[in-house]
């Protein structure tokens, strides 16, 4: 007895039958649907060619024997008549029939004439079967039966001749039937062997086939969590997929009007912000231009807010900025740009129109295809960060990046901005290009402007260039950053 | 006689600084609320650069541009709310000679409308008269002629062809005819530059559309000839 409880139908308990479905369900679901349905192909035509190699098989033997034994019959009729015919002239015995019959070279005739078996070869009585012998003598009717003598075929044809009250026996081989049977069998094997082989091969083309939507699918997900937010499945004709197709594109508008929405929302809000900032700053310029009648609290009142209403206005044009790149409308106005040419103008119109720039005698050929004022922005943002960030004195280098051997042109250019600060630590350097990336990045980073967008739009920028920025330490060892920008160029001769 | 501006801005409150930021450079400021104000205020003001925000309720800024440009060469400088490309180029072809973008710093619009008030240099003595082929230019008096027909030129574009006109056959890159008509540096916007040269076409070539005396020099800019 168990000590298991049984359940109403007396089969396994409902438990155990659970854990056997789960572990059912795991076996088959950890293959994977490509498998599965080439598995079930390549099976289901391993059956259908085992099934029509046996019927073929046995279609043939079962009418080649019939051929055989149609033939043996007859033959055996003839044989027996002339049996007849000599006992009929010759009646003591039937060594006579047999001599005639060996002179025609039958093979293996049997005579049983008045209860004596005569032989001509090697089968006698005790290899025709006991049936046969019965039917032949009671039952006084011709009959053949397919028999096996030391492992080979043969067919045994009885005929009764009642007349001389004598019964004709004669085997035949069946031998060489077999040796037919045996090449079709191989035959058949090879057709069933390239059959099985097509099976898997069209089971294969068919599970590529069934699995493709979902490649689709999973690219274009793909696609939309890179930002391709337009990105949708073509809708095809066959119901399943289309409903495949249909919700996950509804989900993919879902996704982007909601997207679209709140990068609109930004949108707005910065817009709306714009009209009473600009007022404030017109305002502040005016009072500015009369500081030096001011008293000195006010002074230092009004300088303050000066200040605040440009960082402000940063940080507004920022936000409506980076909101446009979020909704993706941004769109560059791409000219070729002489790279040394272009920093040293962008240093000019910065921040920091002083900070020295180093550029690689290579450097100075280089070209790039970009918008250039927004990479004018970009670059400002880089010295803006360096000012308040870096401490110190900052310097811009420009060099190609050397490529992998001699006979391959200049690809790559960086630009690169080094400062004198802290530097940033290793498992900071990827957070820093986020937005308002403060908490531990900023704690360190001491500063109370600038924090915000200003990196996480050079990001944003340089990729639409397709290009890369990261942070680096400086390259000759000093404390300090390297914020590097890298972008595609070409050498000009 | 001060400079005067019309200042026309929906916002009273933007109109309001701005006007204060706009006395301080000592020029003389109105203001118009709306573009039919404008036209009326334009009448009996005689501005020398009008200020128009495209965004105006009725007449908006394009249309009030146009209408401007139909009685006058005065300069006009449009405000756009956004950087809008078709917003840009849409109010450059009314007939706006500059554009700023909200939000702007007074300082830079003062900076501008200085630019535009700058008088054209003369180009040099001996030089009272340039002739290229059909079309005659008269520096010192403002004037341009094709086949003996004075054109109406504003002041900028009159400002473009004597540019060019100063070295026939050299050709000015977009930076360059930027930085000495507009007064940019680098990083100005080469549209300015383009949108003009299509609208001196329409007035000095006889086919605008195959131009033969301004001519454009594929990636490198623009120059003058016979």
């Amino acid at each position: 007895m168990t000590d298991q409880p049984v359940d109403a139908t007396g089969a396994i308990p409902a438990g155990r039958r659970a854990v056997l479905g789960r572990l059912r369900n795991l076996r088959v679901s950890r293959l994977s649907l490509r498998t599965r349905v080439l598995l079930m192909f390549s099976l289901g035509t391993l059956l259908l060619a085992l099934f029509l190699s046996a019927a073929a098989y046995s279609f043939t033997r079962s009418s080649l024997v019939n051929q055989r034994t149609t033939a043996a019959a007859a033959e055996a009729a003839l044989h027996a008549s002339i049996v007849r015919n000599e006992l009929r002239s010759q009646p003591l015995d039937a060594s006579g029939a047999l001599d005639r019959l060996s002179a025609l070279a039958v093979d293996n005739p049997v005579v049983l004439y008045r209860g004596t078996w005569a032989v001509g070869s090697r089968f006698g009585r005790d290899q025709i079967p006991d049936a046969l012998v019965e039917r032949i003598t009671v039952d006084g009717r011709a009959a053949r039966m397919v028999t096996s003598l030391d492992g080979d075929p043969y067919v045994v044809v009885g005929i009764p001749l009642a007349d001389v009250s004598a019964s004709y026996f004669e085997l035949f081989s069946l031998t060489d039937i077999e040796d037919t049977l045996r090449s079709v069998a191989l035959s058949l094997f090879f057709a069933g062997l390239i059959t099985t082989m097509f099976g898997l091969l069209l089971g294969w083309l068919v599970a590529a086939r069934a699995v493709r939507p979902l490649g689709e699918a999973a690219q274009a997900a793909q696609l939309i969590a890179g930002g391709r937010l337009d990105t949708r499945l073509d809708v095809t004709d066959d119901p399943d997929l289309r409903l495949l197709a249909e919700s996950f594109n509804d989900m993919a508008s879902a996704l982007q009007a909601r997207v679209e929405k709140d990068a609109r929302f930004a949108s707005d809000v910065s817009h709306e912000l714009r009209s009473p900032l600009m007022t404030l700053a017109a305002s502040a310029e005016v009072l500015q231009s009369r500081r030096a009648e001011m008293p000195e609290r006010a002074q230092v009142a009004l300088d303050l807010m000066v200040s605040d209403i440009a960082r402000f206005q940063g940080l507004v044009e920022d936000l409506l900025e980076i909101s446009r790149f979020d909704a993706g409308a941004v769109r560059l106005h791409r000219e070729d740009l002489g790279v040394a040419e272009f920093v040293r103008q962008a240093v000019a119109v910065s921040s920091r129109p002083e900070t020295p720039i180093e550029v690689s005698p290579r450097g100075e050929r280089l070209v790039i295809e970009g918008d250039r004022r927004r990479l004018a922005r970009v670059v400002a943002n880089l010295i803006d960060n360096a000012r308040l960030h870096g401490g110190g004195d900052a310097q811009v280098f420009v060099n190609e990046v050397e490529p992998d051997s001699d006979t391959e042109a200049v690809s790559l250019v960086h630009i690169a901005v080094e400062d004198c600060g802290p530097g940033v630590p290793p498992d900071e350097r990827g957070l820093i290009f986020e937005r308002f990336s403060r908490g531990a990045v900023a704690g360190r980073r001491s500063s109370t402007d600038g924090a915000g967008l200003g990196l996480a739009l050079v990001d944003e920028h340089i990729r639409l260039h397709g290009g890369r920025v990261w942070v680096a330490d400086r390259l000759d060892g000093e404390p300090g950053a390297r914020f590097v920008i890298e972008l595609p160029a070409e050498e000009i001769s | 006689m001060g400079t005067r501006i019309l200042a026309v801005e929906d916002d009273e409150r933007i109109r309001a600084a701005v006007k204060l930021a706009l006395e301080d450079e000592g020029w003389t400021v109105d203001e118009a609320g709306s573009g039919e104000d404008a036209i009326d205020m334009f009448a009996r003001a005689a501005p020398d650069v009008v200020l128009i925000d495209i965004m105006l309720p009725g007449i908006d800024g394009f249309e009030l541009c146009r209408t401007l440009r139909r009685h006058s060469d005065v300069p006009i400088v449009i405000v756009t709310a956004r950087n809008d490309t078709h917003d840009v180029v849409a109010g450059l072809e009314a007939g706006a000679d500059d554009y700023l973008t909200k939000p702007f710093a007074p300082k830079e619009l003062s900076a501008r409308i200085r630019a535009l008030l700058r008088r054209v240099r003369p180009i040099s003595a001996g030089h009272a008269r340039l002739v290229f082929g059909n079309l005659e230019i008269v520096p010192d008096e403002g004037k341009v002629m094709r086949d003996g027909v004075e054109l109406h030129l504003t002041k900028t574009e009159f400002r473009l062809l004597c540019e060019l006109a100063q070295n026939p056959g050299r050709v000015f890159s977009r930076e360059s005819l930027l930085d000495k008509v507009w007064g940019y540096d680098y990083f100005g916007d080469g549209r300015l530059v383009d949108v003009h040269i299509r609208r001196l076409r329409t007035k000095v070539e006889s086919d605008p559309a195959n131009p033969r005396h301004v001519v454009t020099v594929r990636g490198l800019g623009y120059r003058l000839q016979s």
